[in-house]
């Protein structure tokens, strides 16, 4: 079991409050996953800065070495900014050449998020720890998405939190259990050169997406595919730089609710994680079917 | 009418007073800011009436005996699971597994329900005013289900003795799940379901199904494969 939670802001003008309105949210899915949380966060649709958010389990870590590094193997200036067991990375010709040169010369160093936009944090523990950890509440921004695992596939760490980002500004979180991910990673790692960094099934999920998009799918089409190729349970929950979407897989045996006003869209494993949104009395709230894409923005 | 606000107090002292009344007790109560707990008045045994002004989590009603239950909202998962008597109505829309194992009593969604509605139902009547979402009625044993709207594939899998009315179009049936006649018997008895939900609609736009008893019963030309 896990818990899923997506937030996404119609209205720009509550984008300065982002953080406050998705905190409980995720915190309310505490009981359907204790063990580790994981919140992604779309800052800016229009940046255009590589940004890639890196973990490292020392605190603190040497992240200005780090960034020294980086600026070395890259020949341009990289910055680094601390954000409690994670650093915001900055510079580059693009993310992922930033994500690649981590990769490359920092062995030690997890990439959590790779974008202009998207920022990823995720660690172990309660989901109000977590939200606490990173000030989470403090945060704006346009869309977000969360996690709370209780583990089943993987271990219980920090890469294995969820969402998972594998191309520029997607994420993916994932309630459920896919059953061909170890034969999608193989074909995708080997055949479209798509790094992994954890045996978790979610991230062959949020590999399978970045593929098709590289193809030149939308996000809607991506998910269309996907249910013909991915087997197993899932509800998912997806960001890009610009758009939202939630999918569940023909059997629907994962639980979605969600919930829509002219202000905003959400979706989460259980309508509690809904019930503090402003306008919620009024919102239309439904339950997604089965095989059926939905999405918001440019998705 | 006794009004109890969840703002306040805790699921488990909202269902110790509601189960607390005694057999004879037809008390009125008022629950607020329901805010999608799960498990809301649950195991109810006396006849009482309990209003929830919201939408609820899962298992609200579940177990429920006698009582009346009305959820104005959308109800969770498992609504009214496991009802042995009473009466539960959702005002929105259930989510899967409405009704499931239910041994009496009626459930009646003014909405719609999603998958899996009334699965393994013993005895239960349910009425749903909108459409149910795939499997429902799976391993349905004994009790009605009546759907107003539309009803997705593997209606009625592996049915036993239940009876399936449905007014809209179907999916694919469920495994030994066939459309049976309707005879003058089931229109009465839709008739009284309909009446007896509050739900306005035409007996006569039903159609009936039913198990066709090849799943079930031992059959001597498969003695070879035991």
């Amino acid at each position: 079991m896990c818990g899923i939670v997506g937030l996404y802001l119609k209205n720009p003008e509550l984008r300065s409050g982002l953080g406050t309105l998705f905190s409980p949210m995720l915190a309310q899915m505490r009981d359907r996953g204790p063990d580790s949380a994981g919140i992604a966060v779309y800052r800016d649709a229009a940046a255009s800065d590589a940004k890639v958010v890196v973990y490292h389990p020392e605190t603190p870590y040497g992240w200005d070495a780090v960034a020294g590094e980086l600026a070395d193997r890259l020949g341009c200036p990289v910055t680094a900014e601390p954000v409690a067991n994670h650093a915001i990375l900055t510079g580059g010709s693009s993310a992922t050449a930033l994500r690649d040169a981590v990769f490359a010369s920092c062995p030690g160093v997890r990439v959590m998020s790779a974008g202009t936009s998207l920022e990823i944090y995720k660690d172990v523990g309660l989901p109000a720890e977590v939200l606490d950890r990173f000030r989470v509440s403090a945060m704006s921004g346009s869309h977000a998405i969360g996690h709370t695992r209780m583990a089943t596939e993987s271990a219980v760490s920090t890469e294995g939190a969820h969402p998972f980002n594998t191309g520029e500004d997607l994420c993916l979180v994932h309630n459920g259990s896919l059953s061909n991910h170890n034969g999608l990673r193989e074909w995708l790692s080997t055949h479209k050169g798509i790094p992994f960094q954890t045996d978790n099934d979610s991230e062959v999920a949020a590999a399978y997406l970045t593929w098709r998009m590289s193809e030149g799918a939308t996000l809607s089409e991506a998910l269309e595919a996907a249910l013909s190729d991915l087997d197993g349970f899932y509800t998912f929950a997806i960001g890009t730089r610009d758009g939202f979407a939630v999918l569940r897989d023909p059997v629907a045996c994962k639980p979605a609710v969600m919930a829509e006003t002219d202000d905003w869209v959400a979706m989460a494993s259980e309508f509690r994680a809904l019930a503090a949104l402003p306008g919620i009395e009024a919102a239309t709230v439904w339950e997604p079917k089965p095989a059926t894409v939905y999405s918001w923005g440019r998705a | 009418m006794e009004t109890i606000d969840l703002k306040t107090a805790s699921t488990r002292e909202l269902n110790a007073r509601l189960q607390g009344e005694g057999a004879g007790s037809n008390a009125a109560f008022e629950v607020l800011h329901p805010d999608g707990r799960h498990a809301l008045a649950c195991g109810l045994t006396a006849p009482i009436a309990v209003s929830i002004k919201g939408h609820v989590g899962y298992y609200c009603a579940g177990m429920n005996e006698n009582a009346t239950v009305t959820v104005h909202g959308n109800a969770g998962v498992g609504v009214a699971e496991n009802m042995m008597s009473g009466l539960v109505r959702v005002k929105g829309d259930a989510s899967q597994s409405a009704g499931a194992t239910g041994h009496g009593g009626l459930l009646v969604v003014e909405g719609s329900a999603s998958a899996r509605c009334g699965i393994s139902m013993k005895g239960i009547d349910i009425v749903v005013k909108g459409s149910v979402g795939h499997n429902s009625a799976f391993m349905a044993q004994s009790g009605h289900l009546v759907v107003c709207g539309d009803a997705e594939d593997g209606l009625g899998d592996s049915i036993y003795e239940a009876v399936i009315y449905v007014a809209g179009k179907t999916g694919k049936l469920g495994a030994d799940c066939v459309e049976q006649e309707m005879t003058s018997q089931d229109r009465a008895t839709l008739t009284e379901l309909l009446a007896r939900a509050g739900i306005e609609a035409d007996p006569a736009s039903f159609r009936r199904y039913g198990s066709a008893r090849t799943l079930y019963n031992f059959t001597i030309d498969n003695v070879g494969a035991y």
